[in-house]
């Protein structure tokens, strides 16, 4: 239903902007299981550009963006105090991704213009919603900054400048790295098409991520029946140790 | 081979784990301790976040606790009505430390305090082991000196409430059992340890219980006491994560057999100058975190949208 919804969305997005040109997409994946073996995935995106009419002036750009189920995230600022490193100032971020990448078919400020950059909120900064940090500590950009680097440390966030391979002005692809750390949801994909740095075609469609098997079955029990879940925990561990001991006195 | 966490959501080797498992299940089987206070610090060292390894840590100890009070038992090493009173305690500063440790959680303070507790305890215990243990090797090569008693007449002998301990040989006040009880209770929720390491000195110094009773006791009440914060933590936080804990116990049951073999070769005052050494080691490397400066000064900690 929600994509027949983001279909119908993105069906009718390429009429406001008026032009020619529009985006068929392909994703190698359309769902992500998180099993026991998980050790991350690769998403191929591809697609192609299709025209009614002669290809017009400017450079064309292709930009895909991928980004992960947002939550709220509190930075904090480690200080010394007597002499320890302890905790002090912190900032609460409204919205942040949990993943977000970004593909670009050239240096992102060549396929992408400032103001178009701000309207869909492609760069990484772009994508942190933070406002009204400022009043919350000293020196509030640090903060934010620091959300970009370590999350970009972890391989949650990812900018990609040139990653996107365009054939022939018509074909594109790129692939997607998406680490063993993701969290359950819906990731949204993008994918921006660009004439001299304006957006002329927006394509979005979703990816579901979902733990699966025994991942699934044990999460989900946690959340949902905590008590239930820390009793087996219990029998589980008592079971272990006495049959440990059991089997050892056996092999002696 | 990589195995990819359901609650702690990292993906970690599985032989890691085992290993980490086994290397502290030798520890406990050689010297005769639950273990937790190596296991959490291990864990926080692989990158699994805090609060669940506090939370997994205090499953591995029932496991381990069970394995060791079946042969105390058998022993006749066990005083049941000892380990009733302290369990007592022990429950209930187990709820209230359960309940520190979500409000530290949401302050973004609980590393700090459990690194603190850690680096305290350890410390403590490590130094004055070391200490005994020193003396007690020197004791050994001059035989003709005096032999100190451990066992005092004081204030544990004038409270109200007085109780017979028969299997202790013992007739005291409830009262300081209850109380070091509720302190080890404590710390076995905030620190995701059985407390082993502080109860075992409290029962011999402080209740003056014979030694060879109380191992089996300690054991005895640490089962039930990190039973209770297993659930505790399952239910307000969410944070045990049973496939870990499997791990880790199948580890360290192994662990502890070969230990407690290679255990009997050694001697007992150098087995506590070990002991006390590896405390330290743990001690002083929790310490070096908390007083270098961190290469990320920054941390993150995930909400839910309002």
């Amino acid at each position: 239903m929600i994509r027949l919804l983001v279909l119908i969305l993105a069906l009718c997005a390429p009429s406001a902007l008026a032009q020619d040109e529009r985006i068929v997409l392909g994703l190698s994946e359309t769902r992500v299981a998180i099993t026991a073996n998980f050790q991350g995935s690769q998403i191929m995106i591809y697609g192609a550009v299709q025209r009614y009419s002669p290809e017009p002036e400017g450079n064309l750009g292709v930009i895909v963006t991928v980004s992960g189920p947002p939550t709220q995230v509190m930075v904090r600022k480690k200080e010394r105090r007597v002499g320890i490193w302890i905790n002090r100032e912190k900032v609460r971020i409204g919205r942040a991704p949990s993943f977000y990448a970004v593909a670009t078919s050239g240096p992102l400020d060549e396929v992408l213009s400032e103001t178009d950059n701000l309207r869909y909120k492609i760069a990484i900064p772009r994508a942190i919603r933070a406002i009204g940090i400022s009043a919350q500590a000293e020196n509030a950009p640090p903060f934010v900054e620091a959300l970009e680097r370590i999350r970009t440390n972890e391989g949650l966030y990812a900018m990609q400048e040139g990653a996107v391979r365009l054939t022939a002005g018509t074909l594109f692809r790129t692939d997607i790295q998406l680490p063993v750390n993701l969290t359950e949801g819906n990731y949204g994909v993008r994918v921006l098409l660009t004439r001299d740095g304006q957006v002329v075609d927006v394509f979005e469609d979703s990816i579901g991520v979902q733990k699966a098997g025994v991942e699934r079955f044990i999460h989900a029990l946690a959340h949902e029946q905590p008590l239930i879940y820390g009793l087996l925990s219990l029998v589980l561990a008592v079971v272990a140790g006495w049959g440990a001991a059991a089997a050892f006195r056996f092999v002696r | 081979m990589q195995l990819y966490l359901p609650i702690a959501e990292v993906s970690v080797n599985i032989f890691l784990l085992l290993g980490l498992g086994g290397i502290v299940g030798f520890m406990s089987g050689m010297f005769g301790v639950g273990g937790g206070f190596l296991i959490t610090p291990l864990l926080f060292f692989i990158g699994i976040p805090p609060a669940v390894a506090v939370a997994t840590g205090a499953n591995q100890v029932v496991a381990s606790s069970v394995s060791g009070v079946l042969a105390q038992i058998k022993r006749k090493a066990v005083d049941f009505r000892m380990g009733m009173v302290l369990l007592a305690g022990g429950v209930a500063g187990s709820a209230f430390g359960v309940a520190v440790f979500a409000r530290l959680n949401t302050l973004g303070q609980v590393d700090l305090f459990v690194q603190l507790s850690y680096v305290l305890f350890l410390g403590l215990v490590g130094a004055l082991m070391l200490q005994e243990s020193i003396r007690a090797l020197r004791r050994a090569r001059r035989t003709d000196a005096p032999v100190r008693r451990s066992r005092q007449h004081g204030w544990a002998h004038k409270m109200p409430l007085k109780m017979k301990f028969r299997a202790s040989g013992l007739y005291i006040s409830v009262i300081p059992p209850l109380l070091v009880g509720a302190f080890v209770g404590f710390l076995a929720a905030i620190m995701g340890v059985g407390g082993g390491f502080i109860m075992v000195p409290a029962m011999i110094y402080l209740l003056g219980m014979p030694t060879k009773i109380v191992i089996g006791t300690s054991l005895f009440q640490i089962i039930f006491v990190t039973a209770f914060t297993t659930v505790m933590h399952a239910v307000t936080s969410q944070t045990v994560d049973m496939a870990l804990a499997l791990l880790l116990i199948l580890g360290g049951v192994i662990g502890a057999q070969v230990g407690a073999r290679i255990g009997v070769r050694l001697r007992a005052e150098q087995l506590r100058i070990l002991l006390s050494l590896l405390v330290l080691a743990v001690c002083g490397k929790i310490a070096a975190d908390l007083l270098i400066r961190p290469n990320e000064l920054y941390s993150l900690t995930v909400g839910v949208l309002p």
